[in-house]
């Protein structure tokens, strides 16, 4: 069933194992880090979002402690 | 009473972001078992190639990234012209949020197409049809994400990107019937509906590879998705109870 006869012949390709491990390799990098970057993005947004929502609702309470000593 | 199944539903980004999030792990898993499967078909069991020898093993994943480069593009063309069509808001979401994978399908096309192409052609590059269209739909991609994101209104970025989308379109059929109708040192598709030209084993290694390729961009474009929602919803009600409700 195994097409290959030792691990070796695996790692070599046949001699093309330059282009094939390069290209594999890449593929893995690129799927590998793409999602990476996708989650620490939406960490990232939803930090800044809650920050921001916390300064907006201070701000507010604070006018509306303004509007009503006045 | 009107609370009967509704697909409409599903437009709205409060419906939409959970349902994105919940699903992202299930087409995760799916894409491993595909990969792995996939990868173990091709790089294990499917034998030498008669021309080509062992070098032809990287169309496991040539073959799947240049068809998902050219569908993700079809998908946000399609979703433009939803967008221009009805005005909706999640159309240009998803526009964006596929384009990145896109242009790494296009980029993951164009590499393993020139590792292939140096021990077959002897090489990196050749300004032939197939590859200067693939080439062009890189930059397709890279365009449409810089032109929305230099515009500040996203509704308006939405509608620059989504005719730049429309107008690219004409690309696809050239890439896909380039080696017909040009003398092209890029081979000729190796699966036709009445022979394919390859082993079963290989054929099934590749359509494993390329189901896999598929489910990753799904989950990672719903990663992206739902991060676009966040930001540009960031002042409704929905958004502002989710951050308050916790959401990390």
């Amino acid at each position: 069933m195994i097409h290959w006869a030792s691990f070796s012949d695996f790692i070599a390709m046949g001699g093309y194992g330059f282009y094939v491990w390069s290209s594999f390799g890449a593929t893995v990098l690129i799927m590998a880090i793409e999602p990476i970057i996708a989650a620490r993005n939406q960490r990232t947004t939803i930090a800044r979002l809650k920050r921001q929502l916390r300064a907006e609702s201070q701000a507010d309470s604070r006018a509306d402690y303004r509007n009503s000593s006045q | 009473m009107k609370d009967r199944f509704n697909l409409y539903r599903f437009a709205s980004p409060a419906v939409f972001y959970p349902l994105a999030g919940a699903l992202i792990p299930y087409f995760a898993a799916v894409a491993v078992v595909f990969g792995l499967a996939g990868l173990w078909l091709g790089m294990l069991v499917a034998p030498t190639d008669f021309q080509q020898g062992e070098g032809y093993r990287i169309i496991f994943i040539h073959v799947p990234a240049s068809w998902m480069s050219m569908f993700i593009y079809l998908v946000m063309a399609f979703w433009a012209a939803i967008g221009l069509a009805f005005n909706t808001r999640l159309s240009g979401m998803m526009a964006q949020a596929l384009a990145p994978t896109g242009a790494l399908m296009a980029f993951l096309s164009l590499l393993t197409g020139a590792l292939w192409g140096k021990p077959m052609w002897g090489a990196w590059w050749v300004w032939d049809a197939r590859l200067t269209s693939e080439l062009i739909l890189l930059f397709l991609y890279i365009g449409y994400m810089a032109l929305t994101a230099a515009i500040d209104d996203a509704r308006r970025a939405d509608k620059a990107g989504a005719l730049l989308l429309l107008v690219g379109v004409v690309n696809i059929p050239i890439i896909y019937f380039s080696v017909k109708w040009w003398n092209t040192l890029h081979q000729g598709s190796s699966i036709n509906l009445a022979k394919s030209s390859m082993a079963t084993t290989m054929l099934w290694g590749m359509l494993l590879m390329a189901m896999c390729f598929w489910m990753y961009s799904i989950a990672v474009a719903f990663m992206r998705v739902r991060t676009i929602m966040l930001e540009r919803e960031r002042n409704t009600e929905w958004v502002k109870n989710l951050l308050v409700g916790g959401e990390k």
